[in-house]
């Protein structure tokens, strides 16, 4: 039977598995090659995506995600995680760090800046809320977040967010001219190309369970050919396991 | 606005804030909640900072001397050189944190001014009210605070912390008080489970801690913020221990760059806090480490306690 996995080296992963616990599903930690092998789909939680590359480097994680998203099994990136799937990542540390690869777009790491430029913004969200109804926009949680800047023609843009220009002005002289962006004043913050799904925002940190909804379905259109499921774990949940001990998911409202 | 950034108990499963400030509480614990499962390393120059960045930390901490080096010469802890805390953000795309002094909200306002990403109101730097922390509502950067027991950690929490590590002794390589803390609040908060709801309002009482959040943290299980371990941790079984007694990350102080090999041992303590709960990574990761730091024995009474300078 088909799991979730949800990659636990470092970051957000024990709010992933909470909310898809929320949903009746089971989320496996993933942190070894080996453990790829048992789940038909997988989450790359947020968390710093330079600690989570070191991690994966040193248990020889790459080639085994790299041949995971090749199998055309659906993987979803969520901030550091959707770094982990760009094709091409620019502001990184000194020396770069290592890539999965698979989504044809170019993310800008940590964007936004640094943590007093994080934020909670309403998106708008056509594709999502014509999916999974539910409102129009999501509460979308950017903390140090990256953005992608640009594109393939294979990937579909599922949410933007409006910047002042003067950051995309800012952000672009640092890096190498050709880079820049013209008048453009929107950044793009979830994608989809076929089974991969980007988000740079913190779904997990939210009570709306829309984008988890979403993925799975993507999952189970996968998993229909091949005769498997996602494992519905109903009323035992965590039976097996003693209970996690989730954080509060704190919400802000304005006045 | 006597209520703003107060998070109340009560709500369909998720907390409710009120006030709108541009930096909510949510986005604060946010950051903590991505630092999960990650070591986070003090640093006294850039130098440093790339080295823990290269071993796998998920943030530095920016400091003037080590823990252990403040120990050693005494005088007056302070806030460290802003230019050196901008140096260190410079070199490294992880979070930086710095330290403040308990009570000192100009040393954190300009922290702020900065824009690092994280304060630490901390004890190992020389209190600056006795009486009094900072009112960590008043700031858009997040604050993470230390503990010895609940009710330390949730009078903190109320003071607007977004992030709780327990104190243990910084600057000793010797674990013990780091476990006493942690077994204190994890032990409490066991106790606070099986207790009655009416018996609640008295134990708040005698931890001398807000009830609603005694109350949320009963019905969580668990601190309402992302909880790390601190004061003392120097090898990778040291680090592994914190996560198995349940913290959600380690800060490592001297235990690094005090050692003989310190990006050696960087790199391990944090795979040993990713595979916490694999005896065949950890029994690897521990392996030809070279020398850990000079610890010190806390039997002597001599021995200056950090943690007992702030309640």
């Amino acid at each position: 039977m088909a799991l979730v996995g949800v990659l636990a080296l470092q970051g957000s992963f024990n709010e992933h598995i909470a909310a898809l616990r929320r949903l009746g599903v089971k989320g496996v930690e993933i942190r070894k090659p080996a453990q790829l092998d048992s789940v038909a789909s997988l989450i790359i939680p947020g968390g710093e995506s330079t600690t989570m590359a070191k991690l994966a480097e040193y248990h020889n994680l790459f080639p085994a995600l790299r041949e995971f998203v090749k199998m055309g099994k659906p993987v979803w990136g969520t901030c550091a995680g959707l770094i982990f799937l760009a094709n091409k990542a620019v502001g990184q540390k000194t020396g770069g760090q290592e890539l999965v690869g698979g989504l044809d777009c170019t993310v800008h790491r940590n964007f936004f800046g640094s943590q007093i430029q994080s934020f909670e913004a309403e998106l708008p969200v056509p594709e999502l809320a014509s999916k999974e109804g539910g409102p129009e926009t999501f509460p979308g949680v950017f903390i140090r977040a990256p953005a992608i800047l640009e594109v393939g023609p294979e990937v579909q843009v599922l949410a933007d967010y409006p910047v002042p220009s003067d950051i995309l002005d800012s952000n672009s002289t640092i890096e190498s001219p050709e880079e820049k962006i013209q008048s453009e004043k929107k950044v793009i913050v979830a994608v989809r190309q076929g089974n991969l799904l980007g988000t740079a925002f913190h779904p997990e940190l939210t009570a709306d369970t829309r984008w988890h909804s979403y993925f799975l379905k993507m999952a189970s259109d996968v998993a229909e050919g091949a005769s498997t499921s996602i494992v519905a774990v109903g009323v035992d949940l965590g039976s097996n396991n003693q209970p996690r001990n989730d954080l509060p998911i704190y919400r802000s409202i304005e006045n | 606005m006597a209520d703003t950034g107060v998070v109340t108990v009560y709500g369909n499963g998720a907390l409710y804030e009120t006030g709108t400030k541009k930096s909510p509480f949510s986005v604060k614990v946010g950051l903590a909640q991505m630092l999960r499962g990650g070591v986070i390393m003090d640093v006294v120059n850039a130098e440093q900072a790339r080295i823990a960045e290269e071993a796998g930390a998920c943030a530095v901490m920016a400091l003037e001397r080590v823990p252990a080096d403040i120990r050693a010469q005494g005088g007056v802890a302070r806030m460290s050189d802003p230019q050196l805390i901008k140096e260190i953000k410079q070199a490294v795309t992880i979070p930086v944190m710095a330290k403040a002094r308990i009570g000192h909200f100009v040393e954190a306002q300009i922290l702020e001014a900065i824009g690092i990403d994280y304060v630490d109101e901390s004890e190992v730097l020389t209190v600056a009210d006795e009486d009094n922390h900072i009112n960590k509502h008043n700031f858009r950067i997040p604050f993470v605070c230390g503990c010895r027991n609940l009710g330390e950690a949730l009078r903190r929490i109320r003071e607007g912390a977004a992030m709780i590590r327990t104190k243990g002794e910084a600057g000793t390589g010797n674990i013990i008080e780091a476990v006493r803390h942690v077994r204190s609040v994890m032990g409490d908060i066991r106790v606070l489970r099986n207790m009655d709801d009416d018996e609640v309002f008295s134990f708040a009482k005698k931890i001398a801690a807000p009830y609603d959040l005694v109350m949320q943290t009963k019905q969580l299980g668990r601190l309402p913020v992302v909880h790390f371990a601190a004061g003392g941790v120097a090898t990778p079984a040291d680090a592994a221990l914190m996560m198995q007694l349940g913290c959600d990350g380690v800060f490592v102080g001297s235990g690094v760059f005090k050692s003989g090999d310190p990006a050696r041992r960087a790199r391990a303590i944090v795979q040993a806090v990713t595979h916490y709960s694999d005896p065949d990574v950890l029994a690897d990761v521990s392996c030809g480490l070279g020398e850990a730091m000079v610890g010190i024995n806390l039997n002597d009474d001599k021995v200056e306690r950090y943690a007992n300078r702030s309640e």
